[in-house]
């Protein structure tokens, strides 16, 4: 027995030799160390040895093996399942008591036997695909829909106390869904309004109507464009992370402990995150039009030879306060989906880290969708709104 | 109690020189200096949060050294390379386990196979199979790790360690989670290994009676030391020590004058 794997030089590798003595049969002796190091060699040895000769009847000889490990075990394993694979038959011979004590140990002989698991996963057809797809999106639905329930429960427990709700926790999303996310909304609506400034006023400069360049920036900033982009970059940065962050409690247990020690998640993990969001996202999309106005302004005055007050004048001609006020209730709606989407696929959460990295993606993919689909209704609703 | 004649002559497999360990500027353990030697089954003891799993966590490079070295196979553990040719001949479980959840367990303890040998598949299954069944979980191949209960990802994560048939072996509280019985199995399982495949092996563990039964050597850190304050034979240790924290170790008392933890 080789007194450790560590020792540098190989141990003496293992031999396959052929004695063909009766016609039909074929008598292989095996010698040598029958371990990690020669396992490969002498499959790749075997299996060509197999190739060649076509005998029903193989002897395989082991007197020579001096020492065996779990791999040889595995080597002599698939020697039995290849050689009957081949519809022929392999005994053992001479068989050295430590090789004999060593294949008892891993039960040689039901390892030859194919795999037995009970619990093997099911492989299954289309049509059955097609039905699991279908239930699972069911009751994921329904899912859904008890989310939202509960989700209004809570809001309404923490209305009517409104000690429920965790302070210190919706402050500090406020930060981050907020404050920490202004440098990047903002730069990106300046850059926004600075290119929709540009791209307009190559058609509007042909009639001579550059001033309107500044109608067009403000309007479709404040009533579209502002909300829309301030959710998306929201959903990028924070509904995913609502997502990540609870499902990653969620594969932890610890959601299950808040649950028994007789704390709501919903109360102690949704509603913070929902109410940060629906606070902050006013005011970012605020913020947003700003910076859109501002990068219309410089191309406006630097490029289109209009004047500062002129521009100023146009963009307050065109804004009401209607205007203004519907970008916020589009936010408000806005910051509700992500919010609730990011929470909800984090409680769906199932399995280990890929599960999480499926939340994470599903949270931003679905909060983007609502978002869109939501904006459309609402587009028809003003319409009518308006006459 | 185990002999010790047989590590007459064994060379040292890991030797540890003024190691301090730590996290960031926090010091854990200072002034340690201990040998492993080959083929034996070498035991850190001490209380919860003393740096069992700090100190575990430095032997096999996770952490850098804050001071002092380590050498397995006399190859220093601060090179990249040399940290990867001695973790190729380290096995190491967790002490949560650590299997990937995204893999059955059978791809978990497949994986280091398909990594390092040039075995065909259906040998890496049988492989499996025979590891699988070693830590007694034959019929579970199929299962996800989120599947199973703890004391199996235990067995499991254990498994996938001893995949490679390592020349090292570093267990995080094996035991931990396991029932009285299983946890003798594993004993029996770590004697086996140590005795065909003289396998070197760091034991993390409380319990007491396994370390009667594996533990060639121990080794007692304590927090308010940060160091190691006991090393040696378990029994001869229980009777004949002259610290008071070891005493009361081995005799299971409470801290005299507490009630809690400390
Ligand atoms: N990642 C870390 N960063 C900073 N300090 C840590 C870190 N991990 C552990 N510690 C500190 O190191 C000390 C030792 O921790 P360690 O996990 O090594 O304890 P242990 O002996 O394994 O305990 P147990 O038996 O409970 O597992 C503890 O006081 C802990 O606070
Ligand atoms: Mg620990």
């Amino acid at each position: 027995m080789p007194s450790s794997l560590s020792s540098v030089t190989p141990p003496a590798r293992c031999r396959i030799q052929v004695n063909r003595d009766q016609p039909g049969s074929l008598f292989v002796a095996l010698a040598g160390h029958l371990d990690e190091l020669s396992a490969p060699q002498v499959i790749n040895d075997f299996v060509a040895l197999l190739n060649k000769e076509k005998v029903p009847q193989l002897f395989l000889d082991l007197a020579g093996v001096e020492y065996i490990d779990d791999f040889g075990v595995a080597v002599l394993v698939g020697f039995v399942t290849s050689v009957s694979a081949r519809n022929g038959r392999l005994r053992m011979e001479n068989i050295p008591e430590g090789v004999a004590e060593m294949l008892d140990r891993h039960r040689f002989n039901d390892l030859c036997q194919p795999e037995i698991t009970t619990t093997k996963r099911k492989r299954t057809d289309s049509i059955t695909n097609l039905g699991i797809f279908t239930l699972g999106a069911f009751s994921s639905l329904r899912h859904s829909l008890i989310f939202l329930g509960d989700t209004c429960l809570s809001l309404l427990r923490v209305c009517s106390h409104p000690r429920l709700l965790r302070g210190n926790d919706t402050l500090l999303f406020m930060k981050k869904v907020g404050v920490d996310a202004l440098p990047i909304v903002a730069l990106i609506s300046f850059l926004l309004g600075l290119i929709m400034a540009f791209m307009s006023s190559v058609q509007l400069a042909q009639f001579g109507a550059n001033i309107y360049v500044a109608s067009l920036v403000s309007l479709s900033m404040t009533r579209e464009l502002g909300p829309i982009m301030t959710a998306i970059l929201v959903a990028g940065r924070s509904g995913s992370a609502f997502a990540a962050e609870i499902g990653t409690m969620k594969i932890s247990e610890e959601v299950d402990a808040l649950f028994t020690m007789g704390i709501d998640p919903h109360v102690f993990l949704v509603m913070p995150r929902l109410i940060a969001t629906v606070l902050v996202m006013p005011l970012l999309t605020l913020f947003s039009d700003l910076f859109a106005i501002l990068g219309g302004l410089l191309v406006g005055v630097s490029m289109l030879d209009l004047t500062f007050n002129g521009y100023i004048a146009q963009t307050i001609s065109t804004l009401d306060l209607f205007d203004v006020f519907w970008g916020f209730g589009k936010a408000v709606i806005f910051a509700l989906l992500i919010s609730w989407t990011g929470c909800l696929r984090g409680f769906q959460v199932e399995g280990g880290a890929a599960g999480v990295g499926r939340a994470t993606t599903s949270a931003v993919v679905s909060s983007i969708f609502l978002i869109i689909l939501s904006d459309s209704l609402l587009v028809v609703m003003l319409r009518y709104w308006e006459g | 109690m185990r002999s010790d004649s047989k590590h007459a002559t064994a060379k040292p497999v890991i030797k540890v020189r003024d190691l301090v360990a730590g996290y960031g500027e926090e010091v854990i353990l200072k002034d340690l200096n201990f040998d492993v030697l080959e083929g034996e089954i070498f035991v850190i003891l001490g209380g919860s949060g003393c740096g069992k799993s700090t100190l575990l966590k430095h032997l096999i490079g996770l952490c850098p050294p804050m001071a002092g070295s380590i050498t397995i196979n006399d190859l220093a553990l601060t090179d990249e390379q040399n940290l990867q040719r001695v973790l190729r001949q380290c096995g190491i479980l967790f002490q949560s386990g650590a299997l990937f959840g995204s893999m059955t367990l059978a791809e978990n303890v497949a994986l280091p196979l398909q990594e390092y040998t040039d075995l065909p598949q259906t040998h890496i299954d049988t492989l499996v199979r025979m590891k699988l069944a070693l830590v007694n979980l034959a019929g579970y191949e199929h299962h996800l790790p989120a599947e199973i209960s703890g004391g199996m990802k235990k067995r499991a994560g254990l498994a996938r360690a001893m995949a490679l048939n390592p020349q090292i072996l570093f267990f995080d509280e094996p035991s931990a989670g396991l029932d009285p019985i299983s946890s003798a199995e594993l004993d029996q399982l770590i004697l086996h290994l140590n005795k065909t495949l003289g396998t070197t092996m760091i034991i993390v563990t409380h319990e007491l009676d396994s370390i009667y039964t594996v533990a060639d050597r121990i080794i007692m850190l304590d927090k308010r030391a940060k160091g190691i304050i006991a090393a040696g034979d378990p029994a001869h240790l229980r009777e004949n020590s002259q610290n008071s924290y070891v005493r009361q170790f081995f005799n299971r008392e409470p801290s005299p004058h507490k009630t809690g933890l400390e």
